[in-house]
């Protein structure tokens, strides 16, 4: 039977994002989507959640913002750490030739990898279109509306792309690297706003700058692109975008993606959002993770079709 | 073809389905609990509390091993008090969706389980669930009260004295002789009797050489304690049979649910499922058991209950 076994993974590689943040890539793959998570242990120490910033190569960008993440710094190259997962559900890409989006459908790749990688009841795939909308007064707001857009291939090759349009906040920029290489490589067209606190705390903009992605830098002192929040930078990007936006996604602190539900709200744009929460068990037992009126981060989550914090 | 109903008895309650949340499955939160009696859940268990407040264990708590789920949380609570608030606040919550509330409770004496009753009683829970078989915290709580009829009796009655609401003992599946267990806490004033708490388990990682759990050893669940469970189920069911059971371990399936009732539960707790199928799990299994008793003819759950099995 599938299992959800900690998986031993050595370190082959680490590099230094900015002051407190280093990248580890790991010897190993896991079957995953953009969004979603895994626990990582260091035995005797402690196990905690992080989203996949890649996934083949194994990729987590860390901050070290406690004593798990210092001593995930400590660690190098040839140590080993331990991953459970991929857990909960990822980010999922904007239908293509459909004129309504339904951001709460899963897509086939996580329908797949949930039932080969965790679980030997396959419903669970299916079951979690409805599971996340037990209310539906809820829902309404965030899958109602949507802009059609033209295939790719189709005669109007100016806007042969669906354009979607990602934000990060502070370390939340990592998993939207790993949704960014997905959406690109499946036609689409990507703006990507990274947001922080200064140019000193800016993330993986080298690693966004070699892709082929609208580029958008925000920092609340203006030591670097334009001075304010990333939610600012909404604005001129959807001006800027090349076609209708089809989807709008983000990983950052609660506060930003609270604005941007409303700011997507107000456009009548469809959101997907990463929400962080403590975790313990992250497998839908211990209820740490609840956001909101009752949602679970780590079953439910942590990608959410609207602001499960409501 | 029409699905036949799902209302059953249970201690004089007309539930809409035989499911119950199990204790210790996204019980700390009114939210998550008003949420699985909305997915489906006829009666839910908030998490077991204590006289005090406790963290629980560090992580890693609980994981997938394959054949089930080994966990060790730690009887994180927020202690009776405050408990007590909680409990209020979810039985309100639970009102309009017509779900009795269980709540659960743990001590370290059996004294305090008294005392712990009479607090929680205040928010008026509709069944009190004695928890005397948590695997997770050694000897400091739970285990050695499983494991005798005498201590289960005396915490029972300790209980039975602090409180007219009803009772149900939770029963622990790893004792010589369940049946024992079972007429003790009976005799000694047990409404009903939730059978069975996890097993205790172990699961090494063996690259570090180290058991996965910070507390080493956990409690098994899932697929892997359904026999476990149905076999304890079938032996107090025989010892008991006047007494309702809520039958828990390894429910996942509409079918797995109908066995624990063959077994003779009275009502079927549902906890890992949620792991494996989310919180809809309880909508889900409700819909496979009513299939399964169209496709074998029983007309209602009391009909499924009277084709429980007899001792051969």
């Amino acid at each position: 039977m599938a299992a959800n076994l900690p998986q031993a993974m050595a370190i082959a590689q680490i590099r230094d994002e900015n002051a407190r943040t280093k990248t580890f890539v790991l010897d190993g793959r896991l079957e995953a989507a953009p969004g979603q998570f895994v626990m990582a242990w260091l035995p005797g120490v402690d196990e905690k959640p992080f989203s996949l910033a890649q996934a083949d190569p194994v990729t987590l960008t860390v901050a070290a913002v406690g004593p798990f993440s210092r001593a995930l710094h400590s660690l190098a190259v040839g140590d080993r750490l331990w991953l459970r997962g991929p857990l909960g559900h990822g980010f999922t890409l904007p239908e293509r030739g459909s004129s309504s989006v339904s951001v709460s459908r899963p897509h086939p790749e996580r329908g797949s990898s949930s039932a080969s990688v965790s679980r030997p009841y396959t419903e669970r795939g299916s079951s979690s279109a409805s599971v996340s909308r037990p209310h539906p007064e809820r829902g309404s707001s965030s899958v109602s509306v949507s802009r059609p857009h033209t295939e790719r291939g189709s005669s109007s090759a100016s806007v042969s792309r669906p354009h979607t349009l990602l934000l990060g906040g502070g370390y939340g920029v990592a998993p939207l690297r790993f949704l960014a290489e997905r959406l690109l490589a499946t036609g689409h067209a990507v703006s990507m706003i990274i947001g922080a606190r200064s140019a000193a705390e800016l993330l993986l903009v080298d690693a966004f700058t070699a892709m082929e992605v609208r580029l958008w830098l925000a920092t609340e002192d203006g030591s670097a692109g334009l001075r304010g929040l990333a939610t600012d930078v909404i604005a001129p990007a959807l001006a800027a975008a090349p076609a209708e936006t089809a989807m709008v996604y983000a990983c950052g602190p609660t506060g930003m993606l609270r604005a941007l539900a409303a700011i997507c709200q107000a456009r009548e744009l469809p959101v997907q959002l990463s929400w962080e929460a403590p975790m313990r068990c992250g497998i839908g037992l211990c209820s740490s993770c609840e956001v909101g009126d009752g949602w679970l981060t780590c079953l439910d989550g942590p990608v959410f079709g609207f602001d499960p914090s409501r | 073809m029409t699905l036949p109903p799902l209302t059953c008895d249970f201690l004089g309650w007309q539930l809409h389905s035989p499911l119950v949340l199990a204790s210790g499955i996204i019980g700390a939160s009114a939210s998550l609990m008003a949420r699985a009696a909305r997915a489906g859940a006829g009666m839910v268990t908030a998490k077991s509390c204590g006289p005090t407040p406790r963290a629980g264990h560090p992580n890693p708590v609980a994981l997938d091993w394959g054949g089930g789920l080994l966990n060790a949380i730690g009887l994180t609570n927020p202690g009776a008090q405050e408990e007590a608030l909680l409990l209020a606040e979810t039985k309100r919550r639970l009102a309009p969706l017509g779900a009795p509330l269980i709540a659960s409770i743990f001590a370290g004496t059996v004294e305090e389980f008294g005392q712990v009753a009479a607090i929680v009683a205040q928010a008026q829970p509709d069944l009190i669930e004695v928890n005397i078989s948590c695997p997770n915290v050694g000897d400091e709580f739970g285990t050695p009260f499983a494991g005798s009829p005498e201590s289960a009796a005396a915490v029972t009655a300790s209980v039975r004295q602090a409180t007219t609401i009803p009772i149900s003992v939770k029963l622990a599946p790893n004792v010589p002789d369940i049946a024992r267990i079972a007429r003790a806490v009976v005799a000694a004033g047990a409404d009903a009797i939730t059978a069975v708490n996890t097993m205790p388990g172990m699961v090494i990682d063996a690259a570090s050489g180290r058991p996965v759990l910070s507390n080493q050893v956990g409690g098994v669940s899932g697929p892997a304690l359904k026999p476990i469970a149905l076999r304890a189920v079938f032996e107090i069911a025989q010892a008991v049979p006047a007494t309702p059971i809520i039958g828990t371990g390894g429910v996942v399936t509409g079918q797995d649910a109908a066995e624990m009732l063959m077994a003779g539960a009275a009502v079927v707790g549902v906890g890992s499922a949620v792991w494996y199928r989310g919180v809809n799990a309880f909508g889900q299994i409700n819909v496979e058991l009513a299939a399964f008793m169209a496709g074998q003819g029983y007309p209602s759950v009391a009909a499924l209950r009277r084709a429980s099995i007899r001792r051969g």
